[in-house]
């Protein structure tokens, strides 16, 4: 939780998605990505890597992210869509 | 007096390439420091001394490749055998963080270098120094490099020290690539296709190598380890909602994987049955005491290698998670100690999530069993005559029927199945 989202550009969401993740593959490829691959079939993220993905991008955005988030982050088009519209709900609890 | 040798780190290992001593003459080492890294062929590994005394001469210069069991450094047992002791065996509290000061620069040879020649003894020194240098590059806390950068900074010869990334990231292998294309001619500079970035044409030598030593023990195991294989269905329904409980009111940072009751169930349940934690050696079985949970670890771009978490038995199901995410972050990262994968008494292995259902898998000598968990699945199952779904897993046992037979595997198998049905006693 570094600091209040209270909105965030797809592109922002995009950054801090690809900051995360590279900091667990660090030779992760996303050009080579469409937004519609499964994240963690694609780049092998095994849970703890996952987890460690959620908390990377927890902490970068200041997002909660539920366990019953984590199929919100399954690709990078959902996740985009997951973070811009929690941010606009002021970074809390939203539907669910 | 004593030798420092070069240890073996695990039954598939018979040589290894000394890559980085952190220690130079006149450091006093303590059992458990870690030494020197260690490259075999499936992973840097950080190597401590089992052995007391002040470092009197490193025998093996960094890229050198020896066999187990040769001499590497000579530790003397006193400060009066430090060669000229610009700081007189200080207790070293720093080791942990690797030995520096990068300013020393160390041009005296030892005064009294037992056997060999001053000079030969002379041309050590500075070598430490310069690898001292190297390490307070590459070390957290200053730059952080990818195992991937590192390689390949090594095959273009390329500096690390002269490579810059933006912001903290670590170096990364594009960065290297980077910084052998712009300022000097570099031979064949590395063609631009994108896919090569994960399989670069330097990696298969690496992989070739890894797949070399893993198919050699497996081969070993499968032609003298009698293997018995057993199989059991295991309900996590109880496991799983309890696990989504207690992490509905965590921090991220605090919640634990599946995997984390799994190893702890398993930890309990070897620790109840000795028969299967230990070692079938000179024809015999030595119970491994303790239990050192091997877990199998897959390494990014192919490869293996099963590092111990120590005393599993005895941790909280919290500390194993924590254990078990350094031990997977530091075998990614090529930091795993050498006592990390020479010691597993038991190994399990997790497929995970991504996996299939089942594994049977193969004993890694001198262990004489091996567990593996499937990945979780929904499946109809019946509980108390009803039809429900729950989520499963199928757990198996690889043993050695030397040491044991199907009668104690079976009951260990249910052991496990029983502890991760009351996953809050764990």
């Amino acid at each position: 939780m570094t600091r209040d989202a209270t909105t965030m550009s797809p592109a922002a969401a995009r950054a801090a998605i690809a900051a995360a993740i590279t900091r667990i593959v660090p030779d992760a490829d996303f050009d080579a990505l469409p937004d519609d691959a499964q994240l963690r079939a694609e780049l092998e993220l095994d849970s703890l890597d996952f987890l460690s993905f959620v908390e990377l991008l927890s902490g970068s955005t200041g997002i909660r992210i539920d366990e019953s988030d984590y199929p919100d982050l399954a690709t990078m088009g959902r996740a985009i869509a997951f973070l811009t519209a929690r941010a606009t709900d002021g970074g809390g609890r939203g539907g669910k | 007096m004593a030798d420092f040798t070069m240890p073996s780190l695990g039954a598939d290992m018979d040589e290894g390439t000394l890559q980085e001593w952190l220690v130079k003459p006149g450091d006093a080492v303590h059992r458990g420091d870690i030494v020197a890294v260690v490259d075999t062929a499936k992973a840097n590994i950080e190597v401590e001394s089992f052995v007391e005394g002040v470092v009197q001469q490193l025998l093996v210069e960094p890229g050198t490749t020896v066999p187990v069991g040769q001499v590497l450094a000579v530790l003397g047992n006193g400060v009066s055998a430090a060669p000229s002791g610009e700081e007189p065996v200080a207790p070293s509290p720093e080791v942990e963080a690797p030995p520096v000061a990068p300013t020393h620069a160390p041009k005296r040879a030892p005064k009294k270098a037992p056997k060999k020649g001053a000079e030969e003894a002379a041309a050590d020194v500075p070598v430490a120094a310069e690898v001292a240098a190297e390490v307070t590059a590459e070390r957290p806390g200053s730059v952080r490099v990818t195992p991937l950068a590192r390689r390949l900074a090594a095959e273009l010869g390329v500096d690390l020290r002269t490579v810059t990334t933006t912001d903290d990231a670590p170096i990364r292998a594009k960065d290297v690539r980077a910084a052998a294309a712009s300022p000097a001619p570099v031979a064949a500079a590395p063609p631009e296709p994108v896919p090569e970035e994960t399989h670069p044409a330097h990696q298969p030598p690496k992989a070739d190598a890894m797949r070399t030593v893993i198919a050699n023990l497996m081969s070993r195991s499968k032609r003298e380890v009698p293997h018995y294989y057993l199989s059991t269905t295991v309900d996590l329904g109880h496991a799983m909602a309890w696990l989504h409980e207690r992490n509905r009111a965590l921090d991220v940072s605090h919640r634990l994987v599946p995997a984390a009751l799994m190893l702890k169930a398993t930890a309990l349940a070897a620790q109840a049955t000795p028969a299967l934690n230990g070692f079938w050696v000179d024809g015999g079985f030595t119970p491994g005491g303790a239990v050192h949970l091997g877990i199998a670890i897959s390494l990014r771009g192919g490869g293996l290698v099963a590092p111990a978490l120590h005393d599993a038995a005895d941790l909280s199901v919290e500390e194993l998670m924590a254990g078990m995410r350094d031990l997977v972050t530091r075998a990614r990262a090529g930091h795993l100690r050498g006592s990390e994968l020479s010691d597993s008494t038991i190994t399990v292995t997790n497929l995970g999530e991504q996996g299939v259902e089942a594994v049977h898998g193969v004993i890694y000598p001198p262990q004489v069993a091996l567990v593996g968990f499937g990945r979780v699945v929904e499946r109809p199952w019946a509980v108390d005559g009803l039809i429900g779904v729950r989520p499963v897993t199928t757990l198996t046992l690889a043993g050695d029927h030397r040491a044991t037979d199907g009668f104690t595997g079976a009951r260990f198998l249910t052991d496990i199945e029983q502890r991760l049905q009351h996953p809050e006693d764990l």
